[in-house]
């Protein structure tokens, strides 16, 4: 670039963190100011449910790149501060260290939070979200052999943390309000699943109870009291009901929002000088021919890398087939698209042999799979969602035939 | 410690010493090296750190475990020589390796 500009980039996650790097990386020379409300640089957050919390990964590890190089390459990381004003005439945002700083460019990187339930009790100690280092290393602290932990939310964090918490050793209870799990994202094939291999690992749960607060002695949680009247005895807590955006700096700042921050296929928001990318983004996906909001790794990379080639001059990345994995006990699961529009389900392969994979189809279009130990359906599936092609429903589920058949 | 040479596409040559205990894939990723994606940070959920490990140390970076195969099996122009690099370990009998990057990674 000619005149390098100032970018200043709101949040240090996974999708802040893989802009300031991909901007470098792409020849990007003038300064980068990467600002993060936590005490340390960019790190994955997926281990933290998983190989984090079963003590398999350490600080290093999670970390996206080491803390040398930021300043090896010119970015000026600011751990510990989050901004609190943003003024788009003036183009500077004002931080909570009482600094402000000025940008020609800014990208959002600010992600969601996980969202608090407004209960009685919800403030005792030992009940907790999980979706920083430091929640982890706090639920890691409170769980081990000898301990229950209460799990409110069935969904993907509950399920993760559940067989975490299983193999550390503690009796694990999940509290969900749905009749299912995963309600909300799942199959009703892969909710079923779910629910007994889980069971086979000895996780508890009950389905269809209504959390109405927690209970606990000197001011540390001892139990969760259900609308039936019953409290379930635990020694900690951990609360996976959903994320709500962080977009009321840009909201405040009269950005357009909708429940996330809205912009264009190259991540710019409704102020051509700034992007919003990652959870906070309510975004465009021309394959299903509307926008929402994703919360995954692979959605924050690509944003990362759409707002990144905006503002290097570089193309519009392209061929995106939003993805996202869970990791439970000896199982994967990927899980290719959304499920959009969907008119037929069709079942691959057995559940009872714990790899199959469950097809979303809207007439012969795939929209989205879900794949369990079953790499070839989610790599292909993804394919089929991509290019768009009509798929022979017969041998899609007829698991005798290769997955390279089907979609030739 | 390991001395790895990672070659762009393009021919452009990343030369990093990588900590024994590393993966060849997080070698790449934590020194902004283009052309390793690694989306899934090394859970061999999504075949975006292919590489090509040349043939004289294709038997030191050890054997493919059933899951490697099978998402290599699907991933875009692979040779015999293809490897998912979140999956080698890097030691000091790694030291030398050369791997070179596919044009794309999907």
């Amino acid at each position: 670039m000619s005149d390098p500009a100032h970018v200043v980039i709101l949040g240090a996650g996974h999708a802040g963190g893989t802009a300031a790097a991909l901007l470098r990386q792409y020849g990007f020379e003038g300064p980068i100011t990467l600002v993060g409300d936590e005490p340390i640089a960019p790190y994955q957050r997926p281990p933290l449910s998983k190989a984090w919390l079963k003590g398999e990964a350490d600080a290093a590890s999670l970390a996206l790149k080491p803390l040398e190089f930021y300043p090896e390459n010119n970015i000026d990381f600011r751990a510990g501060v989050t901004a609190t004003k943003l003024d788009r005439a003036a183009k500077s945002v004002a931080l909570t260290d009482g600094s402000s700083l000025a940008y020609d460019i800014l990208i959002l990187a600010t992600g969601a939070r996980a969202i608090a339930l407004p209960i009685e009790g919800a403030d005792l100690k030992g009940i907790m979200a999980l979706r920083t280092a430091a929640d982890a290393e706090a639920l890691k602290a409170a769980i081990g052999p000898g301990k229950t932990l209460a799990v409110v939310g069935g969904g993907y964090i509950g399920l993760e943390v559940a067989a975490s918490g299983r193999a550390l050793g503690a009796e694990v209870v999940v509290l969900e309000r749905e009749a299912r799990l995963l309600a909300r994202v799942a199959a009703e094939p892969l909710s079923t699943f779910f629910k007994a291999y889980h069971e086979t690992h000895g996780v508890r749960f009950e389905l269809g109870c209504s959390v109405t607060g927690f209970v606990g002695t000197d001011g540390r949680v001892s139990g969760v009291k259900l609308a039936d009247g019953r409290t379930v005895a635990c020694d900690a807590v951990v609360v996976g009901v959903g994320v709500t955006p962080n977009d009321e700096l840009a909201k405040d700042a009269g950005l357009e929002t909708t429940r996330g921050i809205v912009v264009d296929l190259d991540a710019r928001t409704s102020d051509p000088a700034i992007f919003a990318i990652g959870d906070v983004a309510h975004r465009p996906m021309p394959i299903y021919d509307r926008m929402f909001r994703m919360e995954s790794v692979p959605n924050a990379l690509e944003q990362a890398k759409q707002a990144a080639s905006a503002i290097t001059g570089r193309p519009r990345p392209t061929g995106e087939c939003p993805w996202q994995w869970s990791d439970q006990y000896d199982l994967k699961l990927q899980i290719a698209g959304y499920a959009f529009d969907v008119d037929q389900v069709i079942l691959r392969g057995d559940p009872a042999t714990a790899k199959f994979a469950i097809f979303h189809l809207k007439g012969d279009q795939v929209q989205s799979v879900e794949a369990i130990n079953s790499p070839p359906e989610f790599m292909m599936g993804k394919m089929l969602i991509l290019n768009r092609k009509p798929v022979d429903k017969a041998k899609l589920a007829d698991p005798s035939i290769s997955m390279k058949e089907v979609a030739a | 410690m390991a001395k790895i040479t990672y070659v762009e596409h393009d021919g452009t040559e990343h030369v990093i010493d990588v900590k024994t205990g590393l993966t060849v894939m997080e070698g790449a990723v934590k020194n902004n090296v283009p052309g390793i994606d690694a989306d899934c940070g090394g859970a061999c959920a999504c075949a975006t750190c292919h590489v090509y490990v040349k043939d004289e140390w294709l038997a030191k970076t050890g054997s493919k475990s059933a899951m490697e195969e099978s998402m290599l099996d699907f991933a875009e122009g692979v040779e015999a020589n293809s490897r998912l690099s979140c999956q080698i370990k890097v030691s000091d009998a790694l030291d030398g390796l050369v791997v070179n990057l596919p044009e794309s990674q999907h």
